[in-house]
């Protein structure tokens, strides 16, 4: 079994799913939490639903297409949620002054990273699929009869949320909690040049190519082919993939340099609140 | 036979700040080994760099005939550590904190080994509960049992029976001991207890200012000192007086 459960022989799914199980085991700990993780994707999603009812009369651009604001609401709390989901889980870790276990166990960081992110992909479903569901009977709007194409714009935001977070976790790691800011606020930081609720051509020119450099843009402008002119835009789709490689990688490295920065200062032992 | 653990001029600085000054020692694979020492002695920061939680800056380790700078993931397996100053998740339940870190270490048998572990440390009736709602007593025997959740040949403890009562602590050098016999396992601990070292550890390991400046068995230490114990011989250590200074015994 846990032959075939190794992708390398350095690299262990048996580890990667101990630290899913120990991240589950603390979401299940509190009902409290769980709410907390839907909470605000249902309320962003609520308020967002009503400011779409207002535009569908006040708006010819919202009126073509009903559901482009709620579409684009519910996809950027699936890049919120993938974010958050991975720094409050590695702060987790932090607060629980854990790091140290962990790391005189047979765990290696990427085992450590790839767990975090499995339990950021639990922690957006929980918070996403209530609030898209709630959408269904409130405002008529499916997301999910975006079909094939949602998976894509889904795994995209996700894996930038990834990226986002574990260079933010690297940087708490590096400079301790006097960083924790990054890890609550980063991602909104890019919500200004993902081109969320306007085309990337409304932002200024100067503006543009840094937008175009972000995943986020790639698959708000998709998905807005999808919804305005129903076509599925691969080029998109390929530029956030590659995009996305690219940030995982260099977060990874980031977080690596901040793991072996640790290391040196004696920081896995003393980190914590 | 290959000593558990094999350093040569193991140093960490920090800055012009020296917390581990050129230490060589080797510790033979199943006995008990104390590191003794003042506060700031080096022991912790030693045992971090042990357990590759610290990266020398300058040395090599060698812990189960693995290179720790090249090769720790080879002898994290068969290891395991303990302290009072490193928490598990305080939220889990302690059949929860025990499950995964039973995972973590790869075992098979992970229910049969909680099981024995919960009888062993008679944590039965505490299987359930939070951890963070245990007594410090019941906390070190967690600790324990994750410690010594994978079986390991060598085990490091900084302070094992720190902040627990007489009875409590006698009963964990018991345990440990008992461990060390039963499996031949290698155990390194950093204590400030005199009594503790005396009766558990076979060879001592005395520091001062990040410096190995003596090393024997308790009772050999305690007749070149000519101490009456293991503490007159820790504060001749720890002030430079005594033996530690003239080179001769007290009288």
């Amino acid at each position: 079994m846990s032959a075939f459960l190794s992708i390398h022989p350095s690299f262990s799914l048996n580890r990667v799913a101990a630290i899913v199980l120990r991240h589950w085991y603390l979401m299940r700990s509190s009902w409290l939490r769980m709410v907390e993780i839907a909470y605000w994707p249902t309320v962003q999603m609520i308020t967002w639903g009503f400011i779409t009812q207002f535009f569908l009369t006040h708006s010819s651009w919202v009126a073509q297409a009903g559901g482009v604001l709620i579409g684009a609401v519910l996809l950027w709390d699936v890049l919120l949620r993938s974010q958050l989901g991975f720094a409050i889980s590695f702060l987790e870790e932090m607060w629980s002054r854990n790091l140290g276990h962990l790391f005189v166990s047979p765990l290696r960081p990427a085992e450590f990273l790839a767990g975090l992110m499995a339990v950021s992909l639990i922690r957006a479903l929980i918070g996403m699929v209530p609030a898209a569901l709630i959408c269904i009977p409130l405002y008529h709007y499916n997301i999910f009869a975006m079909g094939l194409p949602l998976l894509a714009f889904f795994f995209n935001l996700l894996a930038m949320g990834w990226a986002i977070g574990i260079a933010t976790s690297g940087l708490v790691l590096r400079f301790g909690m006097g960083a924790e800011t990054f890890a609550w606020a980063a991602a909104f930081g890019f919500a200004p040049i993902s081109a969320i609720y306007y085309p990337v051509s409304s932002l200024p020119g100067w503006l543009q190519p840094i937008a175009w450099a972000t995943p986020a843009a790639h698959v708000f402008e998709g998905m807005r082919a999808v919804m305005f002119e129903g076509v599925f835009r691969w080029d998109h789709l390929i530029e956030a993939m590659a995009l996305n490689v690219l940030m995982i990688a260099g977060a990874s490295a980031l977080f690596l340099l901040a793991f072996s920065r640790a290391r040196a200062l004696g920081k896995l032992l003393q980190v914590g609140e | 036979m290959t000593p558990a653990i094999d350093v040569h001029g193991l140093t960490k600085r920090y800055g012009s700040s020296v917390a581990v000054d050129h230490l060589t020692f080797a510790i033979p694979a199943g006995t008990i080994t104390a590191l003794l020492g003042g506060n700031g002695a080096g022991k912790t920061t030693t045992l971090s760099m042990l357990l590759g939680l610290l990266t020398p800056s300058a040395g090599t380790i060698r812990a189960l005939g693995a290179d720790m700078a090249v090769d720790r993931w080879s002898a994290l397996p068969r290891m395991n550590f303990s302290s009072p100053y490193v928490d598990l998740p305080l939220r889990l339940t302690v059949q929860e904190n025990l499950n995964i870190y039973a995972r973590l270490y790869g075992l098979h048998d992970v229910s049969a080994r909680i099981e024995e572990l919960a009888a062993d440390l008679d944590l039965d009736g505490v299987m359930k509960r939070s951890t963070g709602s245990l007594s410090a007593g019941q906390r070190t025997r967690v600790a324990l049992a994750k410690a010594l959740v994978n079986r390991p040949e060598l085990l490091l403890l900084d302070e094992p029976t720190a902040s627990l009562d007489p009875d409590t602590a006698d009963w964990v050098r018991g345990y440990l001991s008992a461990y060390q016999k039963r499996q031949g396992a290698t155990i390194l601990l950093a204590s400030h207890n005199m009594a503790e070292v005396e009766r558990m550890a076979d060879d001592v390991l005395m520091l001062r200012q990040g410096k190995l400046v003596d090393r024997g068995a308790p009772a050999a230490l305690i007749a070149r000192y000519g101490r009456a114990d293991l503490e007159e011989v820790f504060l001749d250590v720890a002030r430079g007086t005594g033996f530690a200074s003239t080179g001769e015994a007290a009288t």
